[in-house]
């Protein structure tokens, strides 16, 4: 049977989209000019840099977050929304979306907290032709000192106001993007959701300072020998992003249609935000770090993937990763996995033995070659004994046979050994090794049915102390 | 002592010679270098530091270079092995540190120990920091060290820091030993050991350069010093034993390479023939290339396989243009007043495995100038006193017998390490034979201290 010929088209509430990638608000959607070359590198939709009442930034903006060599694994900024003028912004609107009709455009707005101007530009930005709103809630530096972006959406109350005052004038679709500083991204959502929005879109930067220069002593990024914190981005997030996402779809007074941001570089990261249940999916730092062409491959591989997985459409396979996050006391306790180290893979770094002894249980042994399991030697042991060996540059004439014998094969001594009795199979050792598949977890038929602890609370098998400290978690 | 001008210093700077023997590994930038350090997988009871003769903690100052942590970097190489600038540089890696690296084993390259190492300690130098290391309290106990080379010298840092007088001894004006004439420049600029050395003699070091010792002043010295160490290397190359070795135009490699490094050799002639085929024969010949010469021999009596050169250094002389003679042995030098011919015959192995000349097989090679890198003779005739009370230290087959792991000899006033105990090693080998005789001596006299 072949496999069906997938679709990256998708409807987003209601908005019609070639692909679900689209660019977030931020510096890649300053512009029309911009925003019709990305276009034309493929990229389905974009939601343009924040329309308000033109604002004055500083210099510099930006820092990063390198990582052993690599740049940008985190990327922060505290440039504030469109400093261009409204009508600017508007007219260019217009202008993408006469010569991009099939592209979405949605406005993403920030204006003061009075009813009448946000119907104004409401009124402005549809008129001008974008296929959506965005709500600004989330922009934590700078806006948020002005009573507009994050001081918005870290008040559940004001985030529904301003959603209902918004929803009164709109024609197209509303989408509240939420902050993620704030102690329970569900709040806001309710609130938004409330207050009539019609999808969301999450999560905004994180409130940051990327780092402080060990020579000036000053903070990044710096403006005059000052900084102010900023807000991150990039692939560091990603993992808080998803699971915000997580707790917004898996909430039933929170979930809406959800465009996910957070991290996002490649396909492989957008497909995990759609099993997480996002609609689309929205791009900044990576498109910063590599421009435009970087869609290409988020199309082509997600294509792939999804024929792969006999996936049609977008709606095939979003959220269907969502039931397998569950509460911690939903998990089987009588799971049981073992480490286990493949010899022939080994290269011997011992990094597994390390990190055993000192970060996990101690079970991690290197006694292959002594003749009884010896668990006793310890990491100091091991390191005393290597210090005494006394070791001379291999001679090619003297010394035959030792020339190239580090190089070839492990040898077994340098091998870890398993304590699988002990192993309570935390992972750490395969998490740490840096050849793939070389430590595998394995799991032992301990014969035990699944049982979770809400199971084995329910059934009286455990201590009433240890039941629940508060209970204040709804 | 402070009044001296710093060894570096003492020696005029050669342009020309820089250009011909620019460097073999060139260094790594920052840039370069902090990606590399972050390779390093930071291995346990690493396998890089087990084949390092002086057990430098590799990963611990890759890891210092990846952090920005640069003068730490420097001292943990430093605390390992005295002379870690000079290693980073002359140590053939490729057996050794890097050798052992388990990139190896899952087809990814190995993690360019050597020059991270040079990396850190060229910025060392750089930042003018001293010597990160304080001498001892003193303690009123002092060594006499006979040479001044890589094993001396370790040993010396390690009594140093013990508060334990040092006194070098050395033939040469300037200290080093091999490390200082001995290393192709290309791999080890002669100023770079020196420089090396300036910074160890911080912790002073008390030199007596130009200073011959024979029977007499070694048992002077014996009587001066609470011990004496050994660090005397090996002696002359040997020779051939056929007419016209003493023809002009026949020199050995020692000679050459010291010659060109010290700014007495300038250039060799057309045609050079090297004899022998182990590492210093290497160093010779391409040396002989660099120098000016168009043609280069080396010409050995058995095969490629069965040569003491590392594979990296056999791989090294092809690529700068030497060709190899095998299975060939000289029989005659000719010439006027200088060199113009060696005559050599091939080599057959017989049933037994010996090799013998083959009837008829005689051939000549023209040349200007014969290299003889045969091997070294020893020199230990000083340590028996009118050569009839015996050696003061035990000998097998020339060699000074040691307790590897203290450097004590036989006689257990007399410690050695190095080439004269090893038959001709590393510099590595040579820092680690001294750093643990130093270590011997000092245990050894607090042991006497102690019964005392």
């Amino acid at each position: 049977m072949s496999k069906p010929k997938p679709t990256l088209e998708t409807t987003f509430c209601g908005i019609k989209c070639l692909n679900p990638f689209w660019l977030a608000s931020a510096p890649p959607t300053n512009c029309g000019e911009q925003i019709m070359r990305a276009f034309d590198a493929g990229w389905g939709g974009a939601v343009w840099k924040t329309i308000g009442e033109p604002i004055t930034n500083v210099s510099s903006r930006y820092s990063s977050i390198d990582w052993e060599g690599r740049r940008m694994m985190g990327f922060n900024n505290i440039e504030l929304i469109s400093d261009r003028p409204i009508e600017i912004n508007l007219q260019e609107i217009a202008e993408v979306k006469r010569r991009y009709p099939k592209h979405v455009v949605i406005a993403s707005l920030m204006v003061e907290s009075k009813r009448e101007t946000w119907h104004d530009i409401v009124q402005r930005a549809e008129d001008a032709g974008a296929d959506g709103l965005e709500l600004n809630f989330g922009c934590p530096h700078g806006m948020s000192e002005r009573g507009m972006g994050s001081a918005v959406g870290q008040v559940p109350e004001y985030c529904e106001q301003i959603t209902a005052w918004v929803k009164e004038k709109a024609r197209t679709p509303v989408i509240v993007k939420l902050t993620p500083n704030i102690s329970d991204i569900r709040m806001p959502a309710r609130a938004a959701k409330r207050g009539g929005a019609d999808a969301l879109s999450a999560i905004n930067t994180i409130n940051s300072i990327t780092g402080i220069d060990l020579e000036t002593l000053q903070p990044n990024p710096n403006v005059d020998g000052k900084s102010s914190h900023g807000g991150y981005c990039g692939p560091a997030v990603k993992p808080i992003a998803l699971n915000m996402v997580q707790q917004v779809q898996s909430d039933p007074a929170s979930t809406l249609p959800l465009s996910g941001i957070g991290g996002i570089g490649s396909w492989r990261d957008a497909a995990e935000f759609i099993l997480l249940g996002c609609g689309t999916v929205q791009v900044c730092t990576a498109a910063m770090h590599y421009g435009y062409r970087i869609v290409e491959d988020m199309q082509d591989g997600l294509l792939a993937w999804m024929t792969e997985k006999g996936f049609a459409t977008i709606d095939d396979f979003r959220g269907l990763s969502l039931p397998n996050v569950r509460d911690w006391k939903h998990l089987n306790l009588n799971y049981k996995i073992v480490a286990r180290i493949h010899q022939n893979l080994c290269i011997g770094c011992q990094l597994c033995y390390t990190a055993c002894w000192d970060g996990a249980h101690q079970c991690i042994h290197l006694d292959r070659t002594s003749p009884v399991p010896d668990t006793t030697l310890t990491p100091g042991m091991v390191e005393a004994e290597a210090a005494r060996r006394i070791s001379t540059t291999p001679i090619p004439k003297l010394d035959a046979g030792t020339l190239g014998r580090g190089s070839a094969v492990t040898p077994l001594e340098r091998i870890p050994r398993v304590d699988e009795h002990h192993c309570v199979g935390c992972n750490l050792c395969a998490l740490v090794c840096p050849v793939e598949n070389c430590i595998t977890m394995e799991r032992i038929d301990n014969g035990l049915p699944s049982e979770s602890w809400e199971e084995r609370t329910a059934k009286g098998l455990v201590p009433p102390g240890a039941r629940e400290v508060m209970s204040t978690n709804t | 002592m402070s009044e001296r001008t710093p060894f570096h210093q003492q020696i005029a700077t050669q342009p020309e010679l820089a250009q011909r023997f620019g460097d073999l590994h060139p260094p790594l930038d920052t840039q370069a270098a902090i990606p590399e350090s972050n390779r390093c997988l930071f291995c346990f009871d690493a396998p890089c530091t087990s084949a390092c003769p002086t057990h430098i903690d590799v990963p611990r100052f890759i890891k210092k270079i990846a952090t920005g942590n640069l003068s730490g970097s420097a001292r943990t190489i430093l605390d390992a092995n005295i002379l870690g600038a000079s290693c980073a540089r002359a140590c053939p890696v490729e057996v050794l540190c890097e050798g052992a690296c388990v990139m190896h084993r899952y087809n990814k390259q190995p993690i360019q120990i050597a020059r991270l190492q040079r990396f850190a300690m060229d910025s060392f130098y750089e930042s003018g920091a001293p010597l990160p290391f304080e001498p001892g309290a003193e303690t009123g106990l002092s060594v006499a060290l006979i040479g001044a080379g890589p094993a001396s010298l370790a040993c010396a840092a390690e009594l140093r820091r013990r508060g334990i007088r040092a006194h070098l001894y050395d033939v040469r004006p300037l200290p080093g030993g091999l490390n200082t004439y001995g290393i192709a420049e290309y791999k080890l600029p002669l100023i770079e050991s020196l420089r090396e050395i300036e910074m160890l003699s911080q912790l002073g070091v008390d030199f007596h350069f130009e200073t011959m010792i024979d029977a007499a002043s070694l048992s002077e010295l014996e009587r001066k010093h609470d011990a004496v160490f050994l660090g005397v290397g090996l002696g002359g190359i040997h020779r051939l034993g056929i007419a016209g070795e003493e023809l002009a135009g026949v020199t050995n490699a020692l000679d050459l390479i010291a010659g060109y490094k010290s700014g007495e050799l300038a250039t060799v002639p057309a045609r050079v023939v090297v004899v022998g085929a182990g590492n210093t024969a290497i160093d010779a010949a391409i040396a002989a290339v660099r120098l000016g010469a168009t043609e280069v021999h080396i010409v050995y009596r058995r095969g490629p396989e069965q040569m003491s050169s590392f594979t990296f250094e056999y791989e090294h002389a092809k690529d700068e243009g030497v060709q190899f003679l095998w299975h060939v042995q000289p029989t005659g030098i000719r010439g006027d007043k200088s060199v113009d011919r060696l005559e050599l015959t091939k080599l057959i192995s017989t049933e037994d495995g010996s090799i013998v000349p083959q009837p008829g097989s005689e051939f000549s090679l023209a040349t200007d100038l014969i290299v003889l890198s045969i091997g070294q003779s020893t020199h230990t005739t000083f340590l028996s006193e009118h050569g009839s009370e015996g050696a003061k230290v035990q000998l097998e087959r020339g060699r000074i017998l040691i307790d590897r792991s203290t450097g004590q000899t036989s006689n257990p006033k007399f410690f050695a390490g190095g080439d004269c105990t090893n038959g001709g090693r590393e510099v590595v080998d040579a820092v680690a034979d001294g750093k643990r005789a130093g270590i011997g001596i000092a245990a050894w006299l607090e042991a006497q201290h102690v019964q005392a």
